[in-house]
């Protein structure tokens, strides 16, 4: 069963008619973690706000939890958890008072669903009597979710929850996503970075307020057709230069240290690619096989 | 109930942990009924004057010792040419000068008429004006008191009687004004500003999406500001009475009831404002300009409506604080009771709930 839905979902915003969404349509099955994916600007937090009930959609339908978010607004209020993308908790109350807020205003206690927030509010449990806006970033979005989570809802919106926190914190903060989902929580999250996009059941990868592709991050990363290596040189600046200059090569673009290489599944060949470059002077050269990622796959996207 | 309850905690939380928010509450109030009582006052007390008195004769003795007896005037010396009157005139130390001509009592005995001469500064009119009158009250009963033995054909007595307020003291008109702006502050402005203080930091985004309703959320937010104000009303009252030695000469329960309806004015008035605006600053302007100006000016408390131009006079029937100012007026300083005000009761309850019905209507459920 969906338990989200969204149809041809528009949002246009003010008298410049600018379109933040177009005609977005995706489901999200029940226990499903999933991801939209995408660069500031590509409509994440729009969509999260229409199908929080807090946005109207110009265009366009979805339901959460079979109910219409236009309509039913209220129910939906009561069944779901939303995480704004800004940290939206008090900063003037503790961390304990603000979860005891959060809990009651949903009409439930901290006692009745701490199995649910358990294992992260034990992390953040030692400064329950600072203040909100004393807390560290990542220790913010634990609590966040935390307030978030408390009234054991049926969806759950995280808008880009690992945004500004360390990598340390990122990674334990996917890991209770995990543990949520196995509670049937269905979740769905909103994030810049590619690389957390494998850690999502299945991705939308979204630019300019359409969604580019909608799949598993495996079947997404399966689907490149293209050879893809990671190569390095001396001077990296004339290998990018250099690789861009010849018209066989179908794309060519920085990776971290390396410099990917795509090249499609019927032209050129890798070795060709390398005797042109040592005819082109380049030098201590490092040519190896590379694997894909959702970014790759995601510069792919928005070339074509 | 509960969740109402959570939402009133909080906000307590939000009052006593901000201290500009606690400053504001109870810090100005106490400054403001102090400054307007004491300093900021239309009376002239301790007028410094100088005596010219060539007579120095029975009669000039006692009027200026009446002059000194009475709290109006400091004599500042005695002063034997008129040219060293112009000069203290000029250094601008003194508000009058006294000139008794030689002779005084003599002529006042044998021709039945003496002269004495005032002259004031009249660079601030009203204090010249009131200084004269003063003195002229003091040489009048003098001379009253002359008569009393004698039996005069024909005389007009003028007896004047000033109700409600017989020594004139400005504190009587000051602190109802004040109560007025207090109020409008601490009601309007704060609540306006920690309602759109969440939209801005983004915790109403969270708010609208749980199960409270709007109105809960509303009228949580205003609790506590009912009962802050409340604490106001009577720290006002109590220091106008203890330290200004201001009588309420009405029902203490009737004026504690008016004031609370006109807090629940304010109240409904803040709430309109944060809905209709969006950032903190916002609502700042808006209270300021749009509330405390008008409360300042159009509401009889500093200057007397009566006197304005009949656009200003019209304007001001939107001004709350007008009525309330009438009200208290009536009830504080008249002793009046609820028949005399019911007219201007009605017309503040009925702000209210256009404020309120207005705000309900267009509270968004949703962002935008």
């Amino acid at each position: 069963m969906d338990v989200v839905s969204a149809h041809n979902l528009t949002k246009i915003y003010g008298k410049d008619k600018v379109t933040a969404v177009n005609g977005v349509s995706f489901t999200v099955s029940k226990g499903e973690i999933f991801g939209l994916i995408g660069p500031d600007g590509a409509g994440k937090t729009s969509i999260f706000r229409m199908l929080t009930t807090l946005l109207l959609p110009e265009n366009g339908t979805a339901t959460v939890g079979g109910l219409d978010i236009q309509r039913d607004y209220k129910q939906i209020r009561k069944q779901i958890g939303y995480m704004p993308g800004r940290f939206s908790l008090y900063t003037d109350l503790t961390v304990e008072e603000n979860l005891n807020f959060f809990a009651t205003v949903f009409g439930t206690t901290v006692k009745e669903n701490y199995d649910l927030i358990k294992d992260i509010y034990i992390q953040i449990e030692p400064f329950k009597k600072r203040k909100a806006g004393k807390l560290s970033g990542g220790m913010k979005q634990k609590l966040a979710l935390c307030c978030a989570l408390i009234h054991k809802p049926d969806v759950l919106f995280l808008d880009e929850p690992t945004t500004g926190v360390d990598p340390v914190s990122r990674k334990e903060f996917w890991e209770m996503l995990k543990r949520l989902k196995t509670q049937g929580i269905t979740i769905l999250v909103s994030t810049p970075y590619m690389d957390e996009a494998v850690l999502c059941d299945r991705i939308a990868l979204m630019q300019k307020g359409t969604i580019l592709s909608i799949n598993t991050p495996q079947a997404i990363i399966n689907k490149l057709p293209d050879r893809l290596f990671a190569v390095k040189a001396g001077n990296m600046y004339d290998l990018l230069r250099t690789l861009q200059r010849n018209t066989n090569i179908s794309g060519s673009y920085s990776f971290g240290e390396y410099v990917h290489v795509v090249l499609s599944p019927s032209g050129i060949s890798p070795e060709d690619v390398q005797s042109y470059l040592q005819q082109q002077g380049l030098t201590e050269i490092e040519w190896k096989k590379a694997t894909v990622t959702v970014e790759d796959c995601f510069i792919k996207l928005l070339r074509e | 109930m509960k969740q109402f309850l959570a939402f009133v905690r909080k906000e307590f939380y939000h009052v006593f942990r901000d201290r500009r928010t606690l400053f504001i509450l109870f810090g100005m109030p106490v400054a403001q009924i102090l400054m307007f009582g004491f300093a900021l006052t239309n009376e002239v007390k301790d007028s410094k004057i100088v005596i010219m008195d060539q007579s120095q004769d029975r009669a000039t003795q006692q009027i200026i010792s009446k002059i000194e007896a009475s709290h109006y005037f400091k004599i500042q010396q005695n002063i034997v040419s008129p040219k060293q009157i112009e000069e203290e005139f000029k250094k601008g130390k003194i508000k009058m000068a006294l000139i008794f001509p030689s002779n005084f009592y003599n002529d006042l005995m044998h021709l039945h008429t003496a002269e004495v001469q005032v002259i004031a500064d009249a660079s601030d009119p009203n204090v010249a004006t009131t200084v004269t009158n003063y003195i002229s009250a003091i040489i009048l009963e003098y001379q009253h008191n002359l008569n009393l033995n004698l039996n005069l054909p024909y005389r007009i007595s003028t007896e004047i009687r000033m109700l409600y307020n017989p020594q004139q003291k400005s504190v009587h008109s000051m602190v109802p004004g004040v109560m007025a702006l207090v109020l409008m502050l601490v009601c309007v402005m704060m609540t306006a500003i920690s309602i759109v203080k969440e939209k801005e930091t983004g915790t109403m985004e969270v708010l609208l999406v749980s199960p409270l309703r709007p109105m809960l959320i509303i009228l949580a937010k205003a609790i506590p500001y009912l009962l802050l104000s409340f604490i106001n009303i009577l720290t006002i009252l109590v220091l106008s009475v203890a330290l200004l030695g201001l009588p309420i000469n009405g029902s203490i329960l009737l004026l504690i009831a008016v004031s609370t309806l006109y807090i629940i004015a304010c109240l409904s008035l803040g709430i309109l404002i944060s809905i209709k605006t969006s950032t903190q600053q916002d609502a700042m302007t808006i209270s300021l300009m749009g509330m405390l100006l008008p409360t300042v000016m159009l509401s009889g408390f500093m200057f007397p409506i009566e006197n304005m131009p009949v656009v200003l006079q019209v304007i001001s029937n939107i001004v709350p604080a007008k009525w309330f100012n009438i009200i208290i007026k009536a009830v504080m300083i008249k002793g009046l009771g609820f028949g005399a005000i019911w007219k201007e009761v009605l017309i503040l309850t009925g702000m209210t709930i256009f404020f309120l019905v207005v705000s309900l209507k267009s509270f968004k459920i949703r962002l935008a």
